[in-house]
């Protein structure tokens, strides 16, 4: 477990007062608010540090505490109970009575978003003294959620069980891959009153369709036959939730792109607008002539060239 | 197409323990739109998470309401930067 510096954290040095200390703290919690930085898991932790910082330092009992057993504080137990010793001692000899060196175990709901250093410290989070007023949002839980692409391409409902507790989710059709979305209120419990966390749900989207999503924009390759790309003809291609019919013109080259517009990937939150279809052709070439159809080509070549 | 629920502002504001002007200011600012629904204000349900993130960043960060409102714009452009370097990445 490593000492914390709170003093480093609020950016001040020991001689800080009261005022200093607000003043860092507001400014350093604003930096670091989670709200401010979605998805930033670094900022999140700085604001619990910082926020950590405060309880203690805001606290005249617990800086004071702090102040003293400083870097030693792993010894405080030790030297406390040396005092009490002391102290029982000079009591018996001089026939007074055992003095209590009572110092406040703070206890309290939340622990679990301070540092173990704060904990071993005050032993837990902050209880009826030097109490803040603000409370503040519990933390934020993440979630993955592996789905399919051919599941993303409509809205659907899905039940999920995150915590023991089931959360039934909308899954707006157009999710991207790495996408993250936001629970409200599904997270951890609030500190000093203040509302639960967040659920953060990360989509992961497996792409086993043949076709490759870019954006809202899907592309595939289409096999058409030599004969179709020279003399042209209609060919029947597969779009993604369906087939759709297509005109080949004469002398189509292999690698040549169509595109079908509003035949992509349905856009995000846009219900009835969609992306784009890229088709690419590639030529299918004969693999085996007969003798008739050798000579037929031989003869197609020697008038071209 | 279904119909956006609504929620009352007082019972929102009641729940919050916040004073309604706080909403009716949010709407000065554009950053929540209130119906007028038989003498009774209503926002949508859909955007009680916004305006929840607005009362933690004014009450406990001391936002006022020009920094709500330049906060609401950049988050938003933050968004859509998210947005746009996912799509890079899945491309890459």
């Amino acid at each position: 477990m490593e000492f914390i510096d709170y003093y480093k954290v609020l950016e001040l040095n020991k001689s800080a007062s009261q005022a200093d200390i607000k003043k860092a703290y507001r400014k350093l919690a604003r930096k670091y608010h989670p709200d401010l930085n979605p998805d930033d898991r670094e900022a999140q932790q700085k604001f619990q540090q910082v926020n950590e910082a405060h309880e203690v330092l805001s606290d005249p009992e617990k800086r004071k505490k702090y102040d003293e057993y400083g870097k030693d504080w792993e010894h405080a137990e030790a030297y406390e109970e040396a005092k009490r010793r002391q102290k029982a001692q000079n009591g018996r000899t001089s026939g007074g009575t055992e003095g209590g060196y009572g110092y406040h175990t703070y206890s309290g709901a939340g622990g679990e978003d301070f540092s173990d250093f704060f904990e071993s410290m005050f032993g837990g989070a902050a209880g009826g003294r030097g109490r803040r007023t603000t409370g503040f949002r519990g933390q934020d839980f993440n979630a993955e959620l592996h789905l399919d692409l051919r599941e993303v391409y409509t809205t659907h409902k899905r039940t999920l069980t995150v915590n023991g507790k089931n959360i039934r989710l909308t899954i707006p059709a157009g999710v991207e891959n790495g996408q993250t979305i936001k629970i409200s209120g599904h997270g951890g419990e609030g500190i000093n009153g203040g509302p639960r966390g967040d659920l953060y749900i990360t989509f992961v989207i497996n792409n086993n369709t043949g076709f490759r999503r870019d954006g809202n924009d899907l592309y595939t390759e289409v096999e058409i036959d030599l004969y179709d790309a020279v003399l042209g003809g209609a060919v029947t291609v597969p779009t993604f939730d369906g087939k759709a019919k297509l005109t080949v013109k004469p002398g189509t080259q292999g690698g040549a792109k169509v595109k079908l517009k509003g035949k992509g990937f349905p856009v995000y939150k846009k219900e009835g607008r969609f992306g784009d279809l890229y088709l690419t052709y590639k030529i299918r070439i004969p693999a085996k002539l007969d003798e008739e159809e050798k000579k037929l080509f031989e003869a197609l070549k020697k008038r071209r060239s | 197409m279904s119909q956006r629920q609504l929620i009352e502002v007082t019972t929102f504001c009641t729940y919050h323990n916040i004073e309604i002007t706080f909403i009716r200011e949010l709407a000065e600012y554009d950053l929540v739109e209130i119906v007028n629904k038989e003498g009774k204000e209503f926002f949508y349900f859909d955007k009680i998470p916004g305006v929840e993130k607005f009362i933690r960043l004014h009450f406990d960060l001391k936002i006022n309401m020009e920094g709500l409102s330049a906060v609401y714009h950049l988050l938003e452009r933050i968004e859509d930067l998210q947005q746009e370097v996912r799509t890079l990445r899945n491309r890459v």
